[in-house]
């Protein structure tokens, strides 16, 4: 990092000239810092963190995507406040260009640590093992023993001991032999394959907020039909960026019934819809074969690379109204359920009077039924709803009638009267009163409007996403090498075999000194251990161990060419570089070793 | 399905038991500290593993399956007889395991009790979270009986916890509604369960890791934390409990992944609970990033996991409390 270009070529060059090459090599420089910047492990932390920070208030507003009627809500209760929020994308964290911005700079600094550190790895695979350092005994893990038998047997036998471990074997001057060997590389692949997983994850992702799309649809459940066959058959539909509606696989489904089932305090015990469908090829071929399923809570119908859903259910009142002439209409729409404990429902049944052909005679006498319903309800004057099941239906509804402002090119809830006609007058309540079904009120022009009986609606969605099987598999490689990334240790461990003589005494009378030495370099626990183990094994006789890892006696060693640059490396300096956590000296076990 | 009521009583009985172990243990903890008159030695003692390991002997007398003998006269250096401190220590420690047999008790007979498994509601969560936090403790304090002054530390956020969850959170033996019945009930909501245990012990290694980091630069403040066992020790606990508890979580936001993909049609909406699993997760890939980057290594991580924790408890009280998500059973948007 102290490196860096614009020292370089302001020292180098004298006084720079504004020639282009400077200018370019400047330019070059600032490019190759902001990579060096933006590729820096300092950098994905704040960004991570960052990521964090702009997620939360996901959690804490409600969001338009999974709930717009809560984000209304949101704005009536905080009428100065939202509108403030709104701007800010507050209501939409995750398709604001600031949430974009943070992770596309986390995963190009991803990208930018992964490649080199790639490169890095598969060039460590297939060198040899480090050389041992010249001074075992500064190691976290040492052992020194001696052992009859002479330099070249005792590494043999490490060398059989330590099967599956990569192995060196070198000679020193004097008839030593020495051994190295390491162990643990599945640790880095865990690591790479779990980023990259991460990468191909919002790849899959993207890619289903493409070409994926959900739509929801009402169907009654008296054998109502719904089709796949364009963007109009649904009563809302969020498409992918590259959906435009046309070309959906047209199947097609009827609900033919709906069965609920409650345990006796009101908890839904199940939900079921018998649906029949026909697939895409069933369709084309038009042959009128249709397959029968069981649509449940928790087990959607997967037909083709669409799937449906039971998304909830609800009631709708059936209600005819006997017109003075002697015609009748039947109206009959879902009502929504404002309590879902109890499905106490509230909704709007809009009539057209029939044969009126004059447009303002016609906007005199549209009715409307509006009120709330309740499929058990308590009795009494004020009608609430005690059950959810359809034990004791009844409905406490106001009649309306005038213009109901169907034209007034207005969206209108299918729920709600209009309450701006209200207010104007121009809508007025002509009756009040609580029916059950085949009860009636008659208006006073003559016109009777009928409860008939209840029938149950079901709320279905259907989704498509091409790349969900791609993102779950990229899941289960994430999981598999964040799992080796953090429980496969990195481990090396050194034999030097000297024989015994005046410049290294044998304690015993042992024909070889034998010297252990050890390092972890990731953070796990247990190699204590699994040192001890081998030091028990390799030179029996007289072992010890540092217990603590002792870093400034590692940083000493410097200078000395034998020591692997991961014990050598002034870890402060290095760290920041993306490679820092394969190079530095970890060793967390001393700990550990307590003998047990 | 059939919910047997008297099995759910003695579910809240042993619940009631267990807490009150659990209370009874932690005042024992806390006599212990009361007790250590010299917190230097204390420090020594807890710091250098030999001496520990000798002195705690095994930290669980009486428990099942405890095959170290619990008296550590067998020969070996002449030790200091057990002082008043250490006897409360390790009374302390039966309890613990007690309350936790009790504990464990209560959610089986309440599994039993609703025939399915024990954490179908914020109550049974919540107990679920805090047995597996209490196991992790012991499974420490058995390979760690040095750790046992971190008693206190672990117990007191569970008892508040427990506290809660009998109170605020408590509901009668019930079976769930049809959107939970499914066996990624089990697989999902255990794989929290134990991740969410598992990182409640880390957030207090690093919260008492703070604590004693600031003692140990300026060795006049917060003196009374010189009973820990030592910062580097703390972060050590800190660190390996987070780094098994996180492949945990991302197996648990994995599998709602997958159960959200059955059950509501999408495998992640941004539901407020999705939300902040997700932000948990992605702080808690910032520790383990913090811990390889220099000169985020010690206190920053440890307040990064801090947060991490604080996210997980967010996620159990306020996302299911204050926010409306998708986890009941939704009727038409
Ligand atoms: C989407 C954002 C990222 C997430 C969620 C993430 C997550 C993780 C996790 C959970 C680990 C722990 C595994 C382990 O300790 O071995 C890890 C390790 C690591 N990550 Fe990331 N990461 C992200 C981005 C990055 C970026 C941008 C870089 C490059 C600057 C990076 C570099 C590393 C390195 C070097 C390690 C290994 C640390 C070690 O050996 O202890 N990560 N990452």
């Amino acid at each position: 990092m102290t490196s860096t270009l614009p020292q370089a070529s302001a020292g180098d060059a004298g006084p720079p000239p504004p020639s282009r090459p400077g200018r370019l090599r400047r330019a070059l420089a600032l490019a190759r810092n902001t990579w060096r910047g933006l590729t820096s492990m300092r950098t994905a932390l704040i960004l991570l963190f960052l990521l964090a920070v702009a997620a939360l208030p996901g959690a804490v507003l409600p969001q338009r995507t999974p709930s717009p009627n809560a984000v209304d809500d949101y704005f009536g209760q905080h009428p100065t406040l939202a509108p403030v929020l709104d701007d800010l994308g507050m209501f939409d964290v995750f398709a604001t260009p600031w949430f974009a911005a943070i992770y596309l700079l986390l995963f190009v600094s991803l990208i930018g640590c992964l490649v080199p550190r790639s490169i890095e790895h598969l060039r460590g695979i297939r060198t040899e093992p480090v050389a041992v350092p010249r001074n075992l005994a500064r190691l976290p893990h040492h052992a020194e023993s001696t052992s009859d038998e002479d330099p070249d047997a005792v590494v043999a036998r490490a060398r059989r001991r330590l099967r599956g471990w990569r192995v060196a074997v070198r000679s020193e001057p004097g008839g030593v032999r020495t051994l190295s060997a390491e162990k643990g590389a599945l640790r880095e692949v865990g690591n790479l394959v779990f980023h990259l997983s991460l990468v191909a994850l919002l790849g899959g992702i993207a890619a289903g907020e493409l070409f994926g799309y959900e739509g929801q649809v009402i169907v009654m459940a008296d054998g109502s039909e719904f089709c796949n066959s364009g963007i109009y058959a649904y009563d809302s539909f969020r498409p992918g960026l590259q959906v435009d509606g046309t070309g959906l696989d047209p199947f097609c489904l009827t609900v033919d019934g709906f069965r609920a089932t409650f345990r006796p305090d009101g908890q839904p015990d199940s939900f079921e819809a018998d649906v029949r469908y026909q697939d895409t090829a069933a369709v084309q071929r038009g042959d009128g074969v249709w397959q029968e399923h069981d649509l449940a809570v928790n087990d959607p119908l997967r037909i083709d690379g669409e799937r449906v859903y039971l998304l909830g259910h609800g009631y709708a009142p059936r209600f005819t109204v006997t017109f003075p002439d002697g015609q009748q209409r039947v109206g009959l729409v879902q009502w929504r359920p404002v309590d879902q404990a109890t499905l106490l429902s509230e909704g709007a049944t809009k009539i057209d009077p029939p044969g009126v052909t004059d447009e303002a005679q016609r906007r005199r006498s549209q009715l409307a039924i509006t009120g709330l319903f309740a499929p058990t309800s308590s009795g009494g004057g004020l009608v609430t709803s005690v059950f959810p099941a359809l034990n004791n239906p009844e409905v406490a509804v106001d009649v309306l009638r005038g213009d109901l402002g169907l034209d007034s090119g207005r969206a209108q809830s299918i729920f709600s009267v209009d309450q701006g006609m209200v207010e104007q007058g121009r809508l007025v309540r002509v009756a009040r009163e609580n029916l059950r079904p085949g009860e009636e009120i008659t208006l006073d022009d003559g016109t009777r409007v009928r409860f008939d009986d209840v029938q149950n609606w079901v709320s279905l969605q259907v989704s498509h996403d091409p790349a969900q099987t791609a993102v779950l598999l990229a899941a289960i490689a994430l999981l598999g090498g964040l799992t080796l990334s953090l429980t496969v240790r990195r481990r090396r461990f050194w034999v030097r075999a000297v024989p015994a003589g005046p410049t290294v005494p044998s304690t015993t009378d042992g024909r070889t000194v034998v010297m252990l030495g050890g390092l972890a370099r990731t953070d796990r626990a247990g190699y204590g251990e699994e040192f001890g183990r081998l030091a028990a094994e390799l030179a029996p006789r007289r072992t010890g161990d540092a217990g603590e890892p002792d870093t400034e006696v590692t940083g000493r060693t410097v200078p000395d060419p034998a020591v692997p640059e991961e014990v050598a490396g002034d870890v402060p300096a290095v760290a920041d570089d993306r490679t820092a956590p394969a190079r530095e000296a970890r060793d967390d076990d001393g700990e550990d070793d307590d003998g047990r | 399905m059939v919910v047997d009521a008297q099995l759910g009583q003695w579910g809240d009985w042993l619940f009631g038991s267990a807490l009150a172990v659990y209370v009874l243990a932690m005042v024992l903890h806390a006599v212990e500290h009361g007790l250590l008159r010299r917190p230097e030695a204390a420090t020594e003692q807890a710091r250098v593993p030999v001496a520990a390991a000798g002195a705690a002997g095994t930290g669980t007398p009486g428990t099942p399956g405890t095959d170290t003998p619990a008296t550590t006269d067998d020969g070996g250096p002449a030790r200091p007889p057990r002082s008043r401190a250490e006897r409360f220590g390790r009374m302390g420690v039966s309890l613990t395991v007690l309350g936790f047999g009790l504990h464990l008790a209560m959610l089986v007979v309440r599994g039993f009790a609703a025939q399915r498994v024990p954490w179908g509601n914020m109550y049974e969560f919540t107990a679920a979270i805090c047995l597996v936090a209490v196991g992790a403790w012991l499974v420490v304090l058995r390979r760690r009986p040095e750790l046992r002054r971190l008693g206190v530390f672990v117990l007191l956020p569970v008892i508040v916890l427990m506290f809660l969850a009998g109170t605020v959170l408590y509901t009668r033996t019930a079976p769930v509604v049809p959107a939970l019945r499914s066996y990624w009930l089990t697989i999902h909501v255990s794989a929290a369960v134990i991740a969410s245990g598992i990182l409640l012990l880390a957030g207090v290694a690093s919260c008492l890791y703070l604590l004693r980091a600031a003692h140990e630069t300026n060795p006049a403040r917060l003196a009374w934390t010189s009973r820990l066992p030592g910062a580097d020790v703390l972060d050590r606990v800190a660190y390996r409990a987070t780094a098994l508890a996180f492949p945990i979580w991302t197996f648990a936001v994995i599998t709602g992944a997958i159960w959200a993909e059955a059950a509501w049609g999408r495998y992640w909406g941004w539901d407020p609970k999705e939300t902040t699993a997700f932000v948990a997760w992605v702080v808690y890939a910032g520790y383990l990033h913090a811990r390889s980057t220099a000169g985020w290594r010690g206190r920053r991580a440890a307040v990064i996991n801090v947060v991490g924790f604080a996210v997980m408890i967010f996620n159990l009280f306020f996302v299911n409390l204050v926010v409306t998500g998708l986890h009941s059973y939704a009727g038409v948007g």
